[in-house]
């Protein structure tokens, strides 16, 4: 393997790490906060890609600038994270928290099948293709080999910027205490005034939106089919299975580990470029199975 | 009781003598058979309270498997493939369940969507051994040691997956009410007990899980036989969740709920898919969700919710008349 | 005491383990002997239920070792330790809420005599008769149809006790087993618990609050307090200690 091939795999790995991040702690975070992990997340992110496309080529046949499918891709993540993360909170999973656990799991996988049609009946089984975003950031070149910038720069910064960030809301800012304090013990958190339906409904439409910015941001770099929400959500399950469900900081190190794993895959052994990222979750379960970052939950008897 | 057995009996009778009347709907029995030995295994989970979303990967594993040895020995016989593809479904099952077992709930469904996906792009990819998306073809095998024509074999088929559904409820029905059976269940109500009574929850959850595997496997190797074909798309999630469905539909209370399920399932499927096959899995969400959030216990359950609810009403009614 | 001529059952060595910044053991040594009845006491947050979760395997202690007749089982699973002969009745009642509560008896039994058999009944093993008379032993008899989840509290917990005698072990743990029965049955329930297992010879371990109790049905009486054992002894002495007396009992 030549030092050609490795950089354009640690390129590959690291965007793509940068958009399995993306999606991983949307879900991640989904789970810590509600103890809910949403089936459907993986359909936002595939929506998220679809209207960003859309909206995309609306733009461009309308005559204006290709710069604005910049924005459009992150409007696109907005409105489904807002609106369909919002409905499916408020309608649904408010009725099921105190449920037993394998109905919850249904309800949410009840939700997947649904959109999963949805995305089928509006865009069909034809592949979607935007590369606007990808042409205008042009190429740059790394140890003499050339590469996108939008991936070997825009998504790893945008990753980075989404981790700092949440670190951050999350540890200095009032409404990030009050989500902690809701994670901690809601009924603590309730009785002292927080109001933790609220932080449920906030919680999951910023997951929500963390998905679809994944797809919407995905858009550029692949063709959008029919399955990408299946496969997205069994990958980014294994990520923050790996990295233990609900830690945010582990996810970004699960996410390199099998971006980087699978992209190498993809230069040497093709054929198991599916099964890289499975094989990596399954050998780091069987030695620690909550998890790089997790700890094991006892009840208290 | 008198009265549950009388109306099993009849049923049995009735559809021993369809190939007689209706031997049109021979194929689309037998696979209302064939699919609900499968989803026996996914009402077996339930009764633990776990549900995998990848056990498509057994179910593909058994047609396979008559694919492979029905090719290697030039059709083979029914009883060995189906025999051969209980073996090959068992090691599976035992080898993925040793893994999985450690796991509840969405870890658990997860992990097994996780290993169906594994299979699924294996024998997508590897297309020189096993025909990619295209799949390998099934030819008609011999029954039992006899070679029979096609009007002829679709009989064999037919009775052949009516005893199999038929004797894989009982022998579920048996488990499930023996030690390990019930040990099964109250994994869903207490894991911390169960290890105190010096029980292994995942020795009883392994157990649970190779019945189910084989299951599957069996449901597969017939659907395969049937349709005459082996496809990835066994593997695939939507195959796996389709069990699921059709558990929660007839009920996880009963194995009952199995044949219930399946039929309705199959029967509604068959004539209404034509019109809405675009908008068919989103229906399914629905209904899915209905069932959840309004009939928990499925077909089954709201049957004998019924059957329960009137034997109190004439309870009442003749407290009534005494009381006169 | 009689009692100190019987082998050594259970031997906790130096046992350490903390959450966080609570020492909830802080080197414990104990022995329970055969046929004793030991009882624990203590303030809350002292490590008397922690001492039990390591005993029987479901905290790994930090340092330390217990020891089973001889035999280390420090950090084995909970099932293997239930194997060797230990069984537990909790606090919180464990039970197979969903199951009646002769089911519950009996899965208890078929995993002592490990009744595997996949195609045999529950409902039918050998051991149904010995069960039933358990639940009458405890008072529990009218409740065998019963679903476990629906009885009320002090039942559930007679029944978490009749569970753990099924498994017919040789030390029997108890976590407050008479909290949750009515204050007018517990000393008949204690009565008839403690006269089952002198006649079956099965030590036992109890944590209790109520020092009536301890004053007459423990052998000996081991005072927990942050993670240590301040005083061990008879009750007839322990109990009168001053020191006790402040910190425990609270007078």
């Amino acid at each position: 393997m030549s030092f050609d091939t490795i950089v354009l795999a640690v390129c590959d790995g690291v965007a793509y790490a940068s958009l399995v991040f993306l999606v991983a702690v949307g879900l991640t975070f989904i789970f810590g906060v509600l103890g809910v992990l949403n089936i459907a997340h993986g359909s936002f992110y595939a929506l998220g890609a679809y209207t960003a496309v859309s909206a995309g080529i609306f733009l461009t046949k309308a005559g204006f600038s290709p710069w604005l499918t910049f924005p459009a891709l992150f409007v696109a993540a907005i409105f489904i994270g807002a609106v369909l993360g919002g409905l499916m909170e408020k309608l649904l999973l408010q009725r099921i928290y105190d449920k037993e656990q394998v109905l919850q799991i249904l309800v949410t996988f009840a939700i997947f099948m649904i959109l999963e049609n949805v995305q089928r009946l509006i865009w069909g089984v034809q592949p979607y293709f935007m590369s606007e975003p990808l042409q205008l950031l042009g190429n740059i070149s790394l140890f003499g080999i050339s590469y996108t910038a939008y991936q070997t720069l825009f998504l790893p910064a945008l990753a980075v910027i989404v981790l700092l960030g949440l670190r951050y809301f999350l540890r200095h800012t009032a409404a990030g205490a009050q989500i902690l304090a809701v994670t901690e013990d809601r009924e603590a958190a309730s009785a002292i005034g927080i109001d933790a339906q609220k932080v449920y409904f906030v919680t999951f439409i910023a997951g929500a939106t963390l998905a679809a910015l994944g797809g919407a941001l995905a858009a550029p770099t692949t063709s959008l089919m029919p399955g990408m929400g299946a496969e997205m959500i069994v990958l980014s399950f294994a990520v923050a299975a790996t990295a233990g469900l609900g830690q945010i900081e582990g996810a970004a190190v699960a996410a390199l580990m099998i971006g980087l794993g699978r992209s190498l895959a993809v230069y040497l052994a093709p054929e198991f470029e599916v099964l890289v990222p499975y094989i990596l979750m399954v050998g780091v379960l069987i030695f620690r199975p909550s998890g790089l970052f997790g700890a094991p939950q006892l009840r208290k008897i | 009781m008198a009265l549950r057995a009388i109306l099993l009996v009849l049923l049995v009778a009735v559809l021993a003598a369809v190939p007689l009347f209706a031997a049109s709907s021979q194929t689309f029995l037998a696979i209302v058979f064939a699919k609900s030995v499968a989803v026996l295994g996914l009402l077996l989970l339930l009764q633990a309270g776990q549900v995998s979303f990848g056990h498509g990967m057994f179910f593909a594993t058994g047609a396979y498997t008559v694919a492979f040895l029905g090719r290697s020995m030039g059709g083979g016989d029914l009883a060995l493939l189906l025999a051969a593809s209980v073996v090959t479904s068992a090691v599976l099952g035992l080898l993925v369940g040793l893994f999985v077992v450690r796991y509840r709930y969405i870890f658990f469904g997860m992990l097994n969507l996780a290993f169906s996906m594994v299979l699924y792009s294996i024998l997508e990819k590897f297309f020189h051994l096993t025909g990619g998306s295209d799949g390998l073809r099934i030819r008609r095998p011999t029954a039992f040691g006899f070679t029979f024509d096609r009007a002829q074999f679709d009989m064999v088929l037919y009775y052949s997956t009516f005893a199999m559904a038929f004797l894989a409820a009982y022998l579920v029905w048996r488990y499930l009410r023996s030690p390990l059976g019930q040990a099964l269940k109250a994994i869903k109500t207490n894991e911390t007990r169960l290890e105190y009574i010096g029980l292994s929850a995942r020795f009883v959850m392994l157990v649970g899980y190779v019945i189910s595997a084989v299951l599957c496997g069996v449901g597969g190797a017939f659907l395969g036989v049937i349709q005459g074909i082996a496809t990835p798309e066994y593997s695939y999630w939507t195959r796996s969740a389709e069990f699921v469905f059709i558990a929660i539909l007839g009920g996880v209370g009963h194995v009952a709920g199995a044949l219930t399920g399946t039929f309705v399932y199959e029967a509604v499927r068959t004539y209404a898919a034509a019109f809405v096959a675009d908008s068919w899995q989103m229906i399914l969400g629905f209904v899915l969700l209905a069932i959840i959030l309004k009939a928990p216990s499925g077909i089954v359950g709201l049957v004998e919710g019924f059957t329960a609810r009137r034997r109190k009403a004439e309870a009442s009614a003749l407290t009534v008349e005494a009381a006169r | 005491m009689s009692e100190a001529s019987h082998p050594i059952l259970l031997q906790a060595r130096g046992l350490e383990i903390r959450f966080g910044g609570v020492i909830a053991a802080n080197g414990i040594d104990l022995d329970v002997r055969g046929g004793e009845n030991l009882a624990i006491i203590g303030p809350n947050g002292a490590g008397k239920t922690t001492f039990l979760n390591i005993c029987t395997g479901y905290l790994r202690p930090k340092a330390g070792t217990v020891r089973f007749e001889g035999k280390e089982i420090t950090a084995q699973p909970p099932r293997d330790i239930t194997r060797l002969g230990i069984a537990r009745a909790f606090q919180i009642p464990q039970l197979f809420s969903d199951h009646t509560v002769l089911e519950n008896m009996l899965l208890a039994a078929a995993s002592r005599q490990r009744r595997f058999n996949l195609l045999q009944p529950l409902g039918r093993i050998a051991e149904k008769d010995e069960m039933l008379e358990l639940l009458d032993l405890v008072g529990c008899a009218g409740d065998r149809d019963k679903r476990a989840g629906d009885l009320p509290e002090g039942h559930r917990k007679l029944v978490d006790i009749a569970v753990a005698l099924a498994l017919k072990p040789k030390l029997l743990l108890m976590d407050e087993p008479t909290s949750g029965v009515a204050s007018a049955d517990k000393f008949e329930v204690m009565e008839i618990l403690v006269s089952a297992l002198a006649k079956a010879k099965v030590a036992s371990v109890f944590v209790e609050h109520d020092m009536d109790m301890v004053q007459r049905y423990a052998g000996r009486v081991a005072v927990w307090s942050a993670g240590k054992i301040q005083r061990l002894g008879p009750p007839s002495e322990v109990l009168e200690d001053p020191e006790v007396i402040r910190t425990v009992i609270g007078v």
